[in-house]
This record gives C-alpha cells, structure tokens and sequence, in this order.
C-alpha cells in the first residue's frame, strides 16, 4: 500500500464468445455490469477512457467517446489508448494518472472487440514499410509462428516437452470450467491437444488461443472517495507497468522482421519481459515471493511458462519443473490463470488486460465462484503486444 | 530461379554466388540496422543521422525455428497449390542481431536445431507477372559428412 495506490470500486465484463455483435454493445454490457459492481451511477463518473479497437471503424478508433455516448453523454473527459495487447492497461494507467493528480475523481475504463474468424492478419492494402504488412509478405510469419519460436526454445534449452505444453492447456482447461465468462468450458487432455494438428512446430492448434469477442471495465476511484462512500471491498491497484523496451532489445518480438543489434551498446541486464514485471514489483513495493496469483498472456501455452520466468516466480528454465509438480494448479504454491486465462476465453485485444484486472479483483475479494485461490493477498498481471507495448498490473487487498 | 528473377523486395539483399542481407551501419555509433535505418539513429545515446550500406555476414547461428503447416492470409502471396509448408529460422547473426527468414527449400524443422549454424542463400519467394520473384532464407550448414548420414 503506497500513496500512489487507487482503490478498484467495481469490475464487469461481457462473456467472451463469438457473438457477432457490435463491440459497443459488449462494451456496455461490460461498463453497465461494472458501474453496478461499483454501487456508482454513470452521472457520477468524471473520466472515461477507452480501449481502441483497431477492427471496428472509426467508433472503434475513438472507442473512449463511442462508449460514453452509448451510456449517454454525461459531460465526462474522454480519452481513448492503444497500445496493441496492453490497451487495457495503457487505458486502466491514463485514469489512475488523472485520480492520482487529483484531476479526476472517478473513472470508467473500457475496453471491447468483435473479432474475426482464423490468423489474425494485417488491414487491407500495400504498406511496404509496415513491418507487420511486411512480415506476411516477405516471410508468411504469422502470429503463432512467433509463438512457436519461444517454444522451440524452451524445448532446445530447457528440455520442456510438447507435453509439458499440453499439460498448461489441461490446466488452464479446469481453472476456466466454472469461470462464466470464458468462452470454453470444457475439460481437455493431454492427448486431446497432442492430437490436435500442428500449427506451427511444436504447437498445435489447442495450444494457441483463439480469437474472442468480449468486453471488460474496471472503475477506478481515488482511495479518499472509495472510503468516503465505503466501496470496493479494499482491493487497491498498486502499480501499472507500461514500460517501453531498452534499446538494444534483442529478444525477436512480433511483428519485427529482426531484432537491435548489439554493434555499438551491449544488451541490458533484464529482457523486455522482464522489465516490465520488474517495474511493477518496484512500484508496487513488493517482491515476486509476495504474489499469491498471476494472470498472465497464454497465447500459447508456452508462453504462460515464459511469463512465470519473466515475473520471477521462478528461476530461468525452471517454469517447467513447477508445472509438473502442480505449483501452479488452483491449489498450489502460486496458481497461475485461474481464470482459464487465454486458453478459455480467447483474446479479445482491448479488453484482454482490463479482464486480467478483473479476475484478480475477484480472487482477492474472495469472489471467484469454483476457481477461487484461498487466502489471495496479491495478485499480477503481464501481457506483451505489438511494438514495444507490454503492462503488469499489481493488486492487492 | 530463372536469369529474370527479382527481389520480392528492392535492397534488402544482395543476389549472385554469395547474397548477403544489407543492412545500413550509423556513421556516428556504429550500430548496425536490419531492415536498413535511415534519417535518424535508434540508439538512445546516438543523435546520428547518416548511414552507410552495409553487408551483413552470412552465416549465423539458429536463435529458434518453426514451420507455417497453414497457409498464411494474404499479403502472403503462395507459390504453389496447393499449399506447400515452409520452415522458418530466426538466426543470430555475428553483429548481434537476430534476423527471421524462411528456410531454404527442401529443409524442415527436423533439420534444425538452436545453436546451429545457418547460412544465406536466395531462393524464389513466389511467381508473378514479371516472373520469379526472390527472397533471402536460412539453409542449415551441414558439416561434410554429416549429409551422407542423413
């Protein structure tokens, strides 16, 4: 608890699925659901900030103002953030910053998508200095070929297995089943998703998470008017990392065609993964050993194993040897997506790092009926998107 | 490959007996861009704003690798159907940079392994109106010997 902490008044969210809807009406549903959770009428609320969406026009491209006029216009500030997979984040920091400040007193913070169907490729038209148009072109590299990179790795130097993969998915598969807001609810085996096709060696399709509609809002007040009106049974949001990579980033990040080179300036200590957990654990003034909870990106399994290495819940090459031993199982040492994570809902890009925010919120209230992780002090968040955008977020009780 | 063949993309990489990937080199710092840098320097310390070409080294060692077993969505242009997977390697090169590309035909994933050495050839990417259409790629060096094994 510091004096740059915000309390979390309520949080909502729309089913994941593939509704086929417009991404307003999740995004309403989601921020009607939240406002609710917060006992705080939308009249009350001074900011509202969106999550954009890149698929959905140009209500999308300004997603903050679309939303408060779906509410109806109340006279609220607006802003709208994008910062690819950490929209939501970005979105959720913006309002913290302006409370903090004291500008604002209480915000709403939004984020929805309608996806569509299969890879998720580059907009129409030739953008020959686009380095995501360029990686389809030039390369055919799609996302989960990225994905498959840091897999192969993990296999060729720490000996993980393609059933240690599978093992995350089954996992992640029973963490979700009761979650109802998860798209899949349904529990897989591991020969079930080592009898799924390979997609891109070593993964297969059950190892790489779809793409969902959803929606997710979180509102945020200042510490004095959460105990002035007695709201949001004390979760805290301690620290919001939105931190940018340190040049040379050496690690192969999606979309680029390369990495920095390491010519003129050796590479620093942390890699940009790292960094950005490193960063929120600073802010918030706790150490990994505090956490009691992470939600972090599975866009494939894989990656759920990197990201405990990069939080440091455990050591380099050892996220493995946890998984097996069941740690990070609703019920051991440090359970990891307990909501289902990516594997059971799907991403739904603006409002994936806002529903992170949202599960945690409920784990330490005490809330998350048949995935609840018993006596959950604090919780953290990670993803990474496109260009040098990534957030973790610190919350506590 | 015919003698028509061009690059899918102009200056990225040099063609013949020995293709290179060309990057650019900062005047003032030294790092080294691939895709090539210009106008300004990305190096935080660095306010450079003149570059001169440079050829990358060719061979490298192999950071990870994949393989595309669905066709990729456009700007993906496909050279055959049906569809043919490729491999694809992101490879460390000796300036410290990783650089992606698809692995030279006729190899897989099981002909590669990270911390192997690979090495720059050109090789058609796709065919259009003006004929073959090149791209670099990545094609695992295999120790004399170690061929017959296989």
């Amino acid at each position: 608890m510091s004096a740059h902490d915000v309390a979390v008044a309520g949080v909502g969210m729309h089913p994941w699925g593939k509704w086929g809807k417009h991404f307003v009406t999740y995004g309403v549903h989601a921020a009607r659901a939240a406002l609710a959770d917060s006992g705080i009428a939308w009249q009350d609320v001074d900011l509202i900030v969106g999550g954009e969406t890149v698929r959905n026009g140009y209500g999308g491209y300004v997603a903050g103002a679309t939303f408060a006029q779906a509410l109806g216009w109340n006279g609220a500030k607006v802003a709208t953030s994008y910062a690819a997979c950490a929209t939501g984040a970005q979105a959720l920091d913006t309002a913290r910053a302006r409370i903090l400040a004291g500008l604002s007193e209480v915000a709403l913070v939004v984020g929805a998508d309608t996806t569509p169907k299969g890879f998720l490729a580059p907009n129409a038209g030739e953008r020959w200095d686009d380095p995501d148009w360029l990686r389809f072109r030039l390369l055919g590299m799609t996302n989960p070929a990225y994905f498959a990179l840091y897999a192969r790795r993990r296999m060729d130097l720490y000996g993980a297995t393609q059933e240690d993969f599978a093992r995350v998915k089954v996992k992640n598969a029973r963490h979700g089943l009761e979650n109802p807001n998860a798209r899949y609810r349904k529990e897989v085996s591991v020969q079930d998703v080592l009898s799924s096709a390979v997609v891109s060696d070593p993964l297969h399709l059950l190892d790489i998470c779809a793409t969902s509609d959803g929606a997710a809002a979180v509102v945020l007040c200042s510490t004095e008017y959460a105990a002035r009106h007695g709201l949001g049974g004390g979760v805290r949001i301690n620290a919001i990392s939105t931190v940018t990579p340190t040049f040379p980033n050496t690690v192969m990040d999606m979309p680029n065609l390369s990495t920095d080179a390491t010519t003129a300036v050796a590479p620093g200590e942390l890699t940009f993964k790292e960094s950005i957990g490193a960063a929120a654990y600073e802010e918030a003034g706790i150490d990994p050993s505090d956490v009691s909870l992470a939600e972090v990106y599975d866009l494939s399994t894989a990656l759920e194993l990197d990201w405990m290495e990069d939080l440091q819940l455990c050591k380099r090459g050892e996220a493995e040897v946890l998984l097996r031993a069941g740690d990070t199982t609703l019920g051991g040492r440090i359970p990891v997506n307990p909501s289902g994570g990516l594997g059971c809902f799907g991403e739904a890009v603006p409002a994936q790092a806002l529903a992170q925010v949202c599960e945690v919120t409920w784990q330490l209230r005490g809330r998350a009926t048949g995935r609840q992780v018993e006596g959950a002090r604090v919780g953290v968040t990670a993803n990474q998107g496109l260009f040098g955008h990534g957030s973790s977020v610190v919350l506590s009780v | 490959m015919t003698d028509t063949a061009t690059p899918a993309i102009e200056g990225w990489f040099t063609t013949g007996p020995a293709p290179a990937l060309v990057g650019t080199r900062c005047t003032t710092c030294g790092t080294v861009f691939f895709p090539r840098a210009s106008g300004f320097c990305r190096n935080p310390a660095c306010d450079g704003e003149t570059f001169e070409d440079t050829e990358l080294s060719r061979r490298g060692t192999i950071w990870s690798y994949t393989d595309a077993q669905y066709q990729p969505p456009a700007p993906y242009v496909p050279s055959a159907d049906p569809y043919v997977p490729f491999a694809i390697a992101a490879v460390e090169l000796p300036e410290g940079l990783v650089v992606l590309g698809q692995v030279a035909d006729g190899y897989g994933v099981a002909d590669l392994h990270v911390g192997a050495e690979a090495e720059l050839v050109v090789e058609t990417l796709y065919v259009d109106e003006t004929g073959d259409r090149t791209i670099w790629r990545w094609k695992p060096v295999v120790e004399m010997g170690q061929e017959a094994d296989q």
